[in-house]
């Protein structure tokens, strides 16, 4: 069954705080390809491998129906950091 | 996967005696087979830099790998010092690899036996400059000397 943008969100806001949360479906709607920016502060303190451990276990039975998925996690801070630069 | 998996444990169960074999079908269908555990664990201590991708670094069947393959070019990483594995030609290991990483997908990067990421982790390192120095601390490229640095600044 593919998956649906609104069952990502609803997985991940379910188990983690979320202060901001891009999902973005790259196939073309067959819901086989992921791209995701997430930023909560469960990440501080923690490596980027460790982040993307935390959101795999989190999102375990979707990503294994997935070809691809991609994400790219922040803490509130490197957040606020980033939209500053790129602004 | 599902198939892959029940394959495996078939075949595992055809050399178990009877008394263990219910046992044994069980775990192996369950998590991956001692035999393949071992397997994985001396290949990626092959070579300094393993990578388990889809396809081959000349003909990659997948943008993911195929970038992960450009990174480490562009880091000039020597052949010599580098083995990839195409799981694409090994079921086995490509169930097998998922799991004994704990990482969902392909490709994956190991340094020195050591898990370092997938293709999202390898950008943002190679972005940061991570990369660069894990690779040198581990000896996989020559340190930038200090005068060369400053000369060029």
């Amino acid at each position: 069954m593919p998956i649906d943008t609104i069952a990502l969100e609803k997985a991940i806001k379910r188990a983690i705080p979320v202060t901001h949360l891009e999902i973005e479906d790259q196939s073309s709607g067959c819901g086989d390809n992921y791209a995701i920016v997430l930023v909560s502060e469960v990440f501080e303190k923690k490596t980027t491998l460790q982040r993307h451990r935390m959101v795999n276990e989190l999102l375990k039975d979707q990503i294994a129906q997935m070809h691809a998925f991609s994400q790219k996690t922040y803490t509130p801070k490197q957040w606020e950091e980033l939209q500053a630069k790129s602004s | 996967m599902f198939r892959t998996s029940l394959r495996s444990s078939i075949r595992l169960v055809s050399r178990s005696a009877p008394s263990t074999l219910l046992k044994s079908r069980l775990t192996a269908y369950r998590c991956l087979s001692d035999e393949a555990r071992s397997r994985i664990s001396s290949a990626i201590k092959e070579k300094p830099v393993v990578l388990f991708m889809k396809g081959t670094p000349e003909e990659p069947q997948c943008g993911f790998s195929r970038a992960v393959v450009q990174i480490l070019d562009l880091h000039q990483v020597p052949p010599e010092k580098m083995q990839t594995y195409n799981v694409l030609a090994d079921p086995e290991l490509r169930s097998g690899i998922k799991e004994f990483s704990e990482w969902p997908t392909v490709p994956q990067v190991y340094v020195n036996g050591e898990f370092v990421g997938g293709c999202d982790i390898l950008i943002g390192m190679h972005q940061s400059g991570e990369l660069e120095t894990l690779l040198e601390n581990n000896g996989v490229i020559p340190k930038i000397e200090e005068e060369a640095a400053t000369a060029t600044a």
